[in-house]
């Protein structure tokens, strides 16, 4: 397997939550406008991976990165990079749906404004966009003032998935975002992934092993820090190389 | 006894001590309510609201400069002490959560929030008063602020705590600065806390008397006059209260029932808003 136009590349990456040692050599890349999951048991480093490719970690002193963190060849991790500027192109959402306290017309406009400076007119353009593209925009077109606090959990998920979008990324995380929703919630989200994928690359966390077989391209098993296997997705779920890979699709353990 | 049978009776004792603890307590409110209810309606007229304090013994006088001087020095403290509570909040729980001036600063804050308000009286009488030479209306509104002060500091902080951690992360995820992730995202997040920490401050200097003793002192006059002393409710109540005159002491009655009233509003108008804030 041999991923030509890679955007996002992690070389000799090592990570640490203060003296724990939480991603041990991560060598891989993800592949522009595919979707790539990252699957394995609790505390195994995946959501702390996916942080990772935003600075998110940034927020939290005793957190820090070693190694290369390569997008479009640049490397994240230098004291160069203005992580506004980075976030604008590289967003993300949450397991828990996480609403602002504010208008559902005003979440999307929250994230425009703060890099983009569009007349009236041409915000209420893009907020349609960004909600007609997370597939919302039906269903809150004639409420845009009420409160995002008042839509329902997937709902609020898609919310904040057009939140992101409107700031028109080039790469959106997942970090477990059906987790916290309904089955049917989440065939809409799966859909929406598999249409998104056209336009942007996606990176999802997910605990549920049918989902990464359903809506990703490549996926990543990570074990205690570890990225045990990497590959096509098809490949790595009908015939994986190693054996814990094996033994955690099938169930045995995790 | 059977283990399902030992725990009904427990549960029935327990429930027993608790209903009567709450009935204690709830006597003496009560009664206290009534008092005020029953001593502070016979004094209450329209001339309450229209004549000053009068002189002991005269046969009509009303509390409106006392009304008004607590009006005034409770509004101005609070514009005083409610920004300035709300950014050490801010500090405390955004910025300074793991650093040891923010844990020095909440130590303060909370030796601040429990200290006695005679003690903030006498401070502000040595550092303000006798310095000026006079009592003055100013230095009872910098008292009652140094009362609102550590309650909002407090609140703001608590408030902004329960405010989930994915939220704030949320906005950092767009690419936003610290500075807007907390006043558009966590501090409006929480404003209904906020606020209602701000109304109990309001209600809880409302009714100080010792704080303004030592500065605001009293005036039988109408003035509205910062740099002279202003008459108060609180202080007014505890020198009619105490005295041998029987107009005066009505008048004492009807001031501790508007008081009450006005706590009281402010409770309830607090519950509601927080109540409305929560449903949407």
């Amino acid at each position: 397997m041999e991923i030509t136009d890679a955007q996002i590349e992690f070389k000799d990456f090592n990570f640490y939550y203060g003296k724990f040692h939480a991603l041990k050599n991560i060598n891989f890349k993800m592949a522009r406008h595919k979707c790539t999951a990252f699957i394995g048991p609790s505390g195994c480093g995946k959501s702390t991976l996916l942080r990772t490719i935003n600075r998110m970690y940034d927020l939290y002193p005793e957190q820090r990165a070693e190694g290369q963190l390569l997008f479009d060849g640049r490397n994240l991790l230098g004291s160069d990079i203005d992580v506004s500027v980075l976030r604008a192109k590289i967003g993300m959402v949450f397991q828990k749906p996480t609403p602002f306290p504010m208008s559902i017309y005003d979440n999307i406009a929250f994230g425009v404004k703060l890099h983009e400076k569009l007349s009236s007119k041409d915000m209420d353009d893009r907020v349609e966009w960004a909600l007609r593209k997370a597939a919302l925009w039906d269903e809150v077109k004639d409420k845009l003032n009420q409160s995002g606090m008042s839509l329902s959990g997937g709902q609020q998920q898609r919310l904040c998935i057009a939140r992101g979008i409107a700031v028109k990324p080039e790469v959106i995380l997942l970090d477990e975002p059906t987790s916290a929703l309904d089955p049917i919630s989440t065939a809409r989200i799966e859909e929406l992934i598999d249409e998104l994928k056209a336009e942007f690359t996606i990176v999802i966390v997910t605990h549920n092993m049918q989902q990464a077989a359903r809506i990703s391209d490549y996926t990543a098993y990570m074990y205690l820090g570890e990225m045990v296997e990497f590959g096509v997705t098809d490949e790595l779920f009908v015939k994986p190389k190693k054996k814990e890979t094996e033994d955690y699709i099938t169930g045995r353990f995790g | 006894m059977n283990l399902l049978a030992r725990r009904k009776l427990t549960n029935r004792v327990a429930l027993t001590l608790s209903l009567s603890a709450m009935a204690f307590g709830l006597f003496w409110l009560a009664w206290i309510l009534w008092t005020v209810l029953d001593l502070g309606l016979a004094g209450l007229s329209l001339t309450l609201f229209t004549e000053m304090t009068p002189p002991p013994g005269a046969e009509t006088g009303g509390l409106l400069n006392a009304i008004v001087g607590s009006l005034i020095m409770v509004v101005l403290a609070t514009l005083l002490g409610t920004p300035i509570g709300i950014l050490a909040g801010v500090y405390l729980a955004e910025y300074g959560r793991y650093h040891w001036l923010g844990s020095a600063t909440r130590f303060i804050n909370d030796l601040l929030l429990s200290a006695p308000s005679i003690v903030i009286g006498l401070f502000v009488y040595a550092v303000v008063v006798a310095q000026t030479g006079k009592f003055s209306a100013w230095s009872g509104v910098i008292a009652l602020a140094l009362i609102v002060l550590p309650v909002v500091v407090r609140t703001t902080e608590n408030m902004l705590q329960l405010i989930p951690n994915t939220l704030r992360e949320a906005a950092f995820a767009l690419g936003a600065p610290k500075s807007v992730v907390i006043s558009k995202v966590t501090l409006r997040a929480a404003r209904a806390g906020v606020l209602t920490g701000v109304l109990l401050a309001v209600a809880r200097i409302a009714g100080e008397t010792a704080p303004l003793l030592f500065t605001a002192l009293s005036n039988q006059f109408w003035t509205l006059n910062l740099n002279e002393p202003m008459a108060n409710l609180p202080v007014t109540i505890f020198k009619f209260a105490m005295s041998p005159f029987t107009n005066w002491q009505e008048l004492a009655w009807a001031g501790v029932f508007l008081i009450t009233m006005g706590v009281l509003i402010l409770n309830i108008v607090a519950r509601v808003f927080l109540r409305a804030e929560k449903l949407n």
